[in-house]
């Protein structure tokens, strides 16, 4: 298993650098993969939603939401969600919130 | 008298109301399901209805048939869950008081939250598999269709039996091989995932499998809505997949009664304890099958293992005694690949597919993770066993969890 170093701490992940242990996450590590994912800054909207996939996926064995559960649950449109998130929003939130990529079954 | 009240006659509401009926004494427990719905669908036979390898008849039988004596069933539907006042009352006006309740009310297909999806298209360039209807008329398109670009698209996850897709595009290959047309068919698999494989073991084994067949796959493709005039996906980030026939696997949600009752998360699934199915918000409702908020495949075979888990542990339970955490996500399925093979995964919350051999007493092994004859020939035959054994609620030597005998690990 790689691991690599964010924000001072040591943590395990894959080689597309998404955290595999979700317990090893800490909002410092947010900030910094945010970075990489080519955001500026994390707004209060950001968190919302960093936050709302995180409670969800800790009842679920840490799998990551679909975007379609992202936009239910936090109330924040595909639209506005696009626009936080550009590009690939649930992979991108999972990334950031330190869950798994968004994986099927097989 | 306690009562056991079962909302869902489907495949995990039959085998729990099978299962528990043999163990809870006749004379402390009164069970009744409830189904508003006459006839049984196999499922997994809706995959091959479309290219006229089973017809219509091939997968319904009454209801009534796999319902035990001593249980009663009502035919009816359900309005609303009383959770505080432990009963549940019908459309019909009847109320239905219960000590224990189990919600197996599944999963549905929703083309209305795709805006383009239904319409007048519906049903002549667009068609979903997933509904006996929407198979029996996508078979009868495709008699005659002669040819362009077929799309298969997931609109999002979690959907029923996440592998039919997949199976459906191999299928369909093969399919028109058959017919002579394949030349003229371009095969286009669009995901919202990042691939049509994502597990790291089954994307080395499998990831060429659908270039080897010429389908191209479309990863992370989200569509917004769909122009039926111009025959196109868009996506909502404006990129378009242009289709000639559309063959969609729309969002999938739980029932409208557990919206409704308050019991649903926003995809309108049962949030339970994922090893025990206890809702985490009543101490006497439980969910099993497609209607429970699992991360794992909502399937057949993982209402199967579940109500295994389910049946044992109900019974510490109204004996006063804690739900072991049982269930591991278990769930293993034969994927056809066409040309008359097929594929085996086996799983569960954390082991992913592995490649090896399943072994299955008197009849297997069965390869993992390899197109065989032999799969295709398991899957066959499953229909026999989910009528015959599954459905009764009798025992298939199968382990409820997943064992590792025969995978190949490091």
């Amino acid at each position: 298993m790689a691991t690599r170093e964010i924000a001072g701490k040591t943590v395990q992940c894959d080689e597309e650098g998404y955290l595999t242990d979700p317990t090893e996450w800490s909002e410092e590590i947010a900030k910094v993969i945010a970075t990489e994912e080519g955001l500026e800054a994390l707004t209060e909207a950001h968190w919302a939603v960093i936050r709302w996939c995180r409670e969800e996926a800790a009842g679920k064995n840490w799998s990551s939401p679909t975007l379609r559960q992202i936009t239910i649950g936090t109330g924040v449109n595909t639209k506005e969600l696009f626009a936080l998130f550009p590009k690939g929003p649930a992979k991108k939130v999972a990334r950031i919130a330190g869950l798994g990529k968004p994986e099927g079954c097989v | 008298m306690k009562r056991l009240l079962i909302i869902g006659a489907g495949a995990a509401g039959t085998m729990v109301a099978n299962r528990l009926r043999r163990k809870l004494d006749r004379d402390e427990w009164k069970v009744t399901i409830v189904d508003p719905v006459e006839t049984h669908y196999y499922q997994p036979g809706l995959l091959f209805i479309p290219f006229g390898m089973y017809s219509k008849d091939d997968v319904v039988k009454p209801k009534r048939d796999f319902i035990p004596a001593g249980v009663e069933m009502i035919q009816a539907a359900a309005e609303l869950v009383e959770p505080d006042r432990g009963r549940v009352k019908l459309t019909d006006g009847r109320v239905l008081p219960y000590d224990f309740l189990v919600l197996a009310t599944g999963t549905q297909i929703h083309p209305e939250e795709t805006p383009g999806l239904q319409g007048p298209e519906w049903q002549r360039s667009i068609f979903d598999f997933y509904t006996v209807e929407g198979a029996t008329a996508l078979a009868e398109h495709l008699r005659t269709w002669q040819g362009g670009r077929l799309v298969v698209d997931v609109v999002d996850n979690p959907i029923k039996c996440p592998v039919a897709p997949l199976e459906f595009i191999m299928l369909a290959d093969w399919f028109f091989h058959q017919r002579g047309i394949r030349d003229r068919v371009r095969l286009t698999y669009a995901t919202p995932l990042p691939g049509a494989f994502t597990k790291p073991i089954a994307s080395k084994h499998l990831g060429g499998i659908l270039d080897a067949k010429g389908i191209e796959v479309v990863p992370e493709f989200l569509v917004e809505h769909v122009d039926q005039d111009t025959k196109r996906l868009v996506h909502y980030d404006e990129s378009e997949l242009e289709y000639d026939l559309l063959v969609t696997v729309p969002l999938n949600k739980g029932d409208e009664l557990v919206a409704r009752s308050g019991l649903g998360d926003e995809l309108a699934y049962v949030p339970v304890d994922i090893h025990t199915f206890l809702s985490k918000k009543h101490d006497n409702i439980f969910a099993l099958g497609d209607a429970a908020a699992l991360p794992t495949s909502k399937s057949g075979s993982g209402a199967h293992f579940s109500v295994e888990c389910f049946a044992d542990n109900f019974l510490r339970y109204v004996d006063g005694r804690e739900l072991l955490p049982t269930y591991d996500g278990h769930v293993n399925c034969f994927i056809e690949s066409g040309f008359g093979k097929g594929l085996l995964i086996d799983f569960n919350y954390e082991v992913e597919p592995l490649p090896g051999r399943y072994p299955l007493p008197g009849i297997g092994p069965f390869a993992l993770l390899r197109q065989t004859g032999m799969n295709h020939w398991g899957k066959m035959i499953f229909r026999w066993m989910y009528w015959n054994i599954l459905l009764k609620g009798r025992g298939l030597p199968l382990p409820a969890r997943v064992s590792m005998s025969g995978k190949w690990h490091n």
